[in-house]
């Protein structure tokens, strides 16, 4: 019974993370360009790099 | 390592959306990116690949038509996007989505919690479990539920009823009896009912609107064959450029060579040729003189003209034709989808079914928790989780596989109404055929006159100029050198080859028969004619042999003159009316459909606007006007006609598909309903069948994926 008590509320936590992970991608616009994203991969990346 | 979007970070500067159709590639997005910050006045610039725009944040002195040229430099094509087209169109879709996403959560969790309760939890384990269900569920309802008792509340307000009033009235009861029953610590909790309930809803609800979402984003919305104002002469002799909404009749406006006009109006100065395709759909130039009356949206060709204004602003031919657009347009809104259609007898039927077992079992003495608890069963079992998923499952399938063969629709219930058609209407120019002229003999120029042919087409932005042009061109031909190149104002292009004078000029005799034609003369040699004909599209005809092989009847409506019209009906074998308006075409539909008829339309220009708004289905080619694009139900891509009969194939075969859903969906009802009466259906055996009965309908609406042939 204790094991339960522990192991819900992480199951449930699980849960909620992914679900947050989600809208947050969602707000940041990570969905908003499906097809672009898919391209800009193949893009070279000019200039210097200032990381 | 791949290029990071750059984030319009500088948000005090303002932005404006541009639609640059002709991104294709990777590099078109870096060159655009790049390119474009490097112009002085513009901050950043932003591509969105999957809609085809690019967000420009600029300083506020740079103009519209500055960054237009600094897109054109960089070799695209580009049209600013109005701020209400912007924002809107993936709103719905995003909510939907979000719902979707905390109704699976919630599935997913509450099953993990029912499936240890179907197990055998039970006592203290069991009640626990029942309070963290509702604990997830509440909130949940709360939240994705919202589309659908928002849709049922607008619907019973208006007295009427759809799908969503028997999905809203079974929630809402299902949760406060699972409520209930947690409450007293029954056996049976159906949180995980209806969470899932709504999940698959939620996901039906927003494939169709994702499917909405990318037709509007691959079609752009907008009226710009209009032009934004003019160059207006005033008393004194000076001229300054008046935008479109401030032009006031009795205005003298000056209308360049290649000028769109921006009001109704008379000329008073000048003669020219006018393109006036857009509002009769006829491809070749009219000759204008003083005292003609000229039309808003018409294009000059030759040469510069002076127009009195006698109508600008609404008052325009144009305005007129958008108006008409509008009112036909709203024949189509009127239209129920089929699914709604169901729902009509769907509705009441679950409703009565609930209540009479409800009834029964009370008759029968089984008290009113016992009935209660098996009168909810019947509602989540009826539920119409096969339809509402059934349908847009099937038809976004189908709308994917046709958009991989370039026709984009614009919605379900497009797809429905293209399978109902039996009649179909052609318009003739740019339509029946490319509606742009091409050269008939490509021989009829010796080669060695060919590359001065090309540098004198070169030179003039003449319809025919540009189509000889493209032929040589497409012949390999390379431009000779020519020098002192004249453009003559209505008569053609001269210039020199050595010491030679060459012209590509207006024929000097015309015959009415060969109107589209220029002549070429080469010094004192003998003028050689060059005839260009509006060549038919390529498939036209097989296209014509399916549509009639569907059992669909088709004729030709056009705004051309019989002479033009009849060598094509000729060759198509069809039946035409000519010389037809924007209101003869919208009298015409109106009376096929008075007769019982569905028609689809097909056409392409602003004159055809009000007949594809009214129109059961219609179609248009992606070079169609944006107006014409804009009231169509479907878009398709390429020179081919073909596309045509492939999509009223595909629409007949998603409603095939729809109908076998539908039965399905009616076969599971006939029966989990009787063991839902008898009270024999558990949570468990109501999670397995709405699932199984889901699954089985998705795996029908996939077998779609070939429908466009």
């Amino acid at each position: 019974m204790t094991g339960i008590l522990i192991l819900i509320p992480i199951a449930l936590g699980l849960g909620l993370l992914g679900l947050g992970a989600f809208f947050w991608s969602l707000r940041s616009g990570q969905f908003d360009d499906l097809d672009g994203a898919a391209l800009r991969i193949l893009i070279e990346d000019e200039g210097p790099t200032d990381d | 390592m791949n290029a990071p979007a750059p984030k319009a970070s500088i948000t005090a500067l303002p932005e404006t959306l541009f639609a640059v159709p002709g991104m294709r590639c990777a590099g078109c997005i870096s060159k655009i990116e790049t390119g474009l910050t490097q112009v002085p006045g513009i901050a950043a610039a932003r591509v969105n690949f999957t809609a085809k725009r690019v967000a420009i944040s600029h300083l506020p002195e740079t103009t519209v038509p500055e960054i237009q040229r600094a897109i054109a430099a960089l070799g695209f094509e580009s049209q600013p996007l109005g701020d209400e087209l912007a924002g809107l169109s993936d709103q719905s879709s995003r909510e939907l989505l979000k719902a979707m996403a905390v109704a699976g959560f919630a599935m997913m969790n509450i099953m993990l919690l029912s499936v240890s309760v179907w197990s055998g939890a039970s006592g203290g384990t069991k009640d626990l479990f029942h309070w963290l269900s509702a604990l997830i569920a509440l909130p949940t309802v709360a939240y994705s539920g919202r589309p659908f008792f928002r849709s049922a509340w607008a619907a019973l307000k208006n007295r009427r009823t759809n799908m969503d009033v028997p999905i809203s009235i079974g929630v809402a009861l299902t949760t406060a009896l699972s409520l209930h029953e947690t409450f007293v610590s029954g056996p049976h909790a159906y949180f995980d009912g209806v969470v899932m309930l709504l999940f698959f809803l939620l996901t039906g609800r927003w494939l169709d609107s994702v499917m909405r979402d990318r037709a509007r984003d691959g079609v752009s919305a907008l009226l710009k064959h209009k032009a934004a104002g003019a160059l207006v002469l005033a008393e004194d002799g000076t001229s300054e450029w008046v935008n479109a909404d401030a032009l006031k009749p009795g205005m003298v406006m000056l209308i360049a060579a290649g000028e769109r006009l921006a009001a109704d109006g008379i000329v008073t100065k000048g003669r020219s040729q006018f393109d006036l395709s857009l509002l009769t759909g006829e491809s070749v130039p009219v000759q204008v003189a003083p005292d003609d009356i000229v039309h808003a949206g018409t294009l000059n060709v030759d040469a510069p003209v002076e127009i009195r204004i006698t109508a600008a602003g609404a008052a325009t031919a144009l305005a007129d034709i958008a108006r008409l657009m509008e009112d036909a347009g709203q024949s189509k809104s009127r239209y129920v989808r089929i699914a709604d259609r169901a729902a009509r007898y769907y509705a009441p039927a679950v409703h009565t079914l609930a209540l009479l077992s409800f009834a029964g079992w009370m008759l029968a003495g089984a008290g009113w928790h016992q009935s209660l608890l098996i009168a909810v069963a019947v509602l989540i079992i009826t539920c119409p989780c096969a339809l509402g998923l059934a349908v847009p499952a099937a038809q976004i399938v189908t709308a994917g596989a046709l958009m991989k063969k370039g026709i984009l629709v614009k919605d379900g219930s497009a797809l429905e109404r293209l399978a109902e058609v039996d009649r179909a209407l052609f318009d003739k120019t740019g339509t029946l055929t490319l509606g742009r002229p091409e050269l008939v003999d490509r021989d009829a120029l010796p080669a060695s006159v060919k590359p001065i042919a090309l540098a004198l087409a070169r030179a003039s932005r003449h319809p025919l100029s540009q189509a000889l042009r493209r032929a040589l061109e497409a012949d390999g031909v390379a431009a000779a050198d020519i020098s002192d190149i004249r453009e003559i104002a209505g008569q053609g292009v001269e210039a020199f080859y050595g010491s030679e004078r060459v012209r590509l000029e207006r024929p000097d005799a015309r015959s009415a028969g060969a109107s589209l034609a220029v002549q070429f003369r080469q010094g004192d040699a003998p003028a050689i004619i060059l005839t260009f004909e509006d060549a038919m599209r390529p498939d036209a005809q097989s296209a014509l042999q399916q549509l009639q092989a569907l059992g669909i009847e088709s004729g030709i409506v056009s705004g051309d003159r019989a002479e033009a019209v009849q060598p094509v009906a000729r060759e198509l074998g069809l039946t035409a009316q000519t010389g037809m308006h924007p209101q003869d075409k919208l009298d015409t539909i109106s009376r096929l459909s008075a007769a019982g008829q569905k028609v689809l339309m097909i056409g392409d220009g602003l004159n055809d606007g009000p007949a594809l708004a009214a129109g059961h289905a219609s179609l248009a080619p992606a070079s169609a006007s944006d107006a014409g694009q804009n009231a169509a139900d479907a878009v398709f891509m390429g020179d081919s006609l073909a596309p045509v009969a492939i999509a009223v194939r595909a629409a007949r075969a998603t409603q095939r598909i729809v109908r076998q859903n539908f039965l399905l969906a009616i076969g599971y009802n006939v029966i989990a309903v009787p063991m839902a009466i008898m009270g024999m259906v558990t949570p468990l055996i109501a999670a397995l069948a709405m699932s199984g009965s889901s699954v089985i309908v998705v795996a029908n609406a996939l077998r779609l994926k070939g429908a466009a042939k």
